[in-house]
């Protein structure tokens, strides 16, 4: 059993673990107001972009001769695969999750006999995927200087992505972050990015035709390097609010742990201390009797 | 009747300005300064650097801006941009630092013609901006 000293140093460890955790979860909850915040002001910018390209799409006269960015390769035999992920750890399940959703993404890909290709953004995604997919990726991206998601570093990424698409290194591009549900609840999501994926959001297109200047083809083709780097946006801002989410709710745990911990440690070594004075008691007692 | 009609601009990060009372919105069109009014055709276009005139009852506004997409719809005007500056923010040496990117761009080689165009464009405008 351990000695009494050694469970009072146990203890005050732990409370000084639980001061760490309960500080962690304060900042996360601060910053997660801000980021969630961001990600919905960033919302009706690829709300209306997503829009005006569905309208433009439909409008299109010459299917065979839309960009290739919206209407793919027409082969599927090479995958992008970009994959946002934090830069800091001690947030719970939320670069494993991505990470998982990502690796079985892969296995299915790989089993089909198809080439992969990993684009890393966050060096913990990075870290995680270099043991298994090393020979894959093609490209590691980490914002580490930059506080906040801004569409700068998204620009970057999404020119990147287009460079590549351009110079026919692939054919599929999908991106994998997380979902901002609510502080608990984060869901990782695969999207595909080109060729750009619109079935679900058919309904939405408006019966009125518009006026294009200068004609559809080129404001698509203008318009389509901008989505993309839009789309990696929202991710990013999704992630971000995930990511503070998921810390939170992660440190919020920990602090209850830690909190149970020191309980259990303190019944301990009151036990312990009253054992060690009844047997000194005892001793004293029996060395009186035997007089 | 009235003669107006509403505006909305978005960036990326917020939507930045949101006006109900316009009466008329100059936009640099890629193929030249466009003037809209109420009732104008459903239009799509992409914009040029250069200057937004927003004319209202409660004062005229004017942003630069360096690209974006603007669709009008049912006297809806929407714009889409990534770079958007209220002129009266802009002092000299913001001016500066943003002509001075410019002309950095425009000097290198590998540009295209149509970026180059565009950059020409976007130190003009900068220049007039004094």
């Amino acid at each position: 059993m351990a000695s009494l000293d050694d469970l009072k140093k146990r203890i005050a460890s732990v409370k000084s673990t639980q001061k760490i955790t309960k500080a962690m979860k304060m900042v996360a909850a601060a910053k997660l107001r801000r980021a969630q915040e961001s990600a919905e002001k960033g919302r009706p910018y690829s709300e209306k972009m997503n829009n005006v390209i569905l309208n433009l799409s439909s409008g299109i006269s010459d299917k065979d001769n839309a960009p290739k960015l919206l209407s793919g390769t027409g082969n599927d035999k090479v995958q992008l695969c970009v994959v946002m992920t934090s830069d800091r750890g001690l947030c719970g399940g939320f670069n494993s999750n991505i990470i998982k959703k990502a690796k079985s993404y892969f296995s299915k890909i790989l089993s089909e006999g198809k080439e992969l290709k990993i684009i890393t953004v966050g060096s913990k995604g990075n870290d995680q995927l270099k043991r298994m997919y090393g020979d894959k990726i093609i490209e590691s991206i980490s914002f580490k200087e930059s506080k906040n998601a801004n569409y700068f570093d998204a620009d970057k990424v999404g020119k990147i992505v287009i460079d590549k698409f351009e110079n026919s290194e692939f054919d599929i591009c999908t991106i994998f972050y997380n979902q901002f549900k609510n502080v608990i609840t984060q869901i990782p999501q695969a999207q595909q990015i080109i060729p750009l994926n619109n079935e679900n959001s058919e309904e939405n297109v408006s019966e009125e035709s518009y006026e294009f200047e200068p004609d559809e083809d080129e404001i698509l083709s203008n318009l389509l390097p901008k989505n993309i780097s839009t789309q990696i946006f929202k991710a990013m801002l999704e992630n971000s609010a995930s990511e503070q989410g998921s810390r939170m709710s992660a440190m919020d745990n920990a602090t209850r742990n830690a909190g149970e911990m020191v309980d259990k440690l303190t019944i301990q070594y009151n036990r312990s201390r009253q054992a060690a004075i009844t047997k000194e008691l005892i001793e004293i007692i029996s060395g009186a009797e035997s007089l | 009747m009235s003669e107006e009609f509403k505006i909305e601009i978005v960036n990326p990060e917020k939507s930045f300005l949101v006006k109900e009372d316009v009466s008329e919105v100059v936009v640099p069109a890629y193929e030249g300064e466009m003037g809209i009014l109420k009732d104008h055709i459903s239009i799509i276009s992409f914009l040029k650097p250069g200057i937004i005139k927003i004319l209202s009852k409660s004062g005229d506004e004017n942003y630069y801006v360096e690209d974006g997409i603007v669709e009008f719809k049912n006297n809806n005007l929407s714009i889409l941009t990534s770079s958007i500056f209220n002129i009266a923010d802009i002092d000299k040496s913001k001016q500066q630092d943003l002509l001075k990117q410019a002309e950095e761009e425009s000097g290198k080689e590998e540009i295209s013609d149509q970026s180059k165009y565009l950059i020409d464009q976007k130190i003009e405008v900068l220049k007039t901006l004094n």
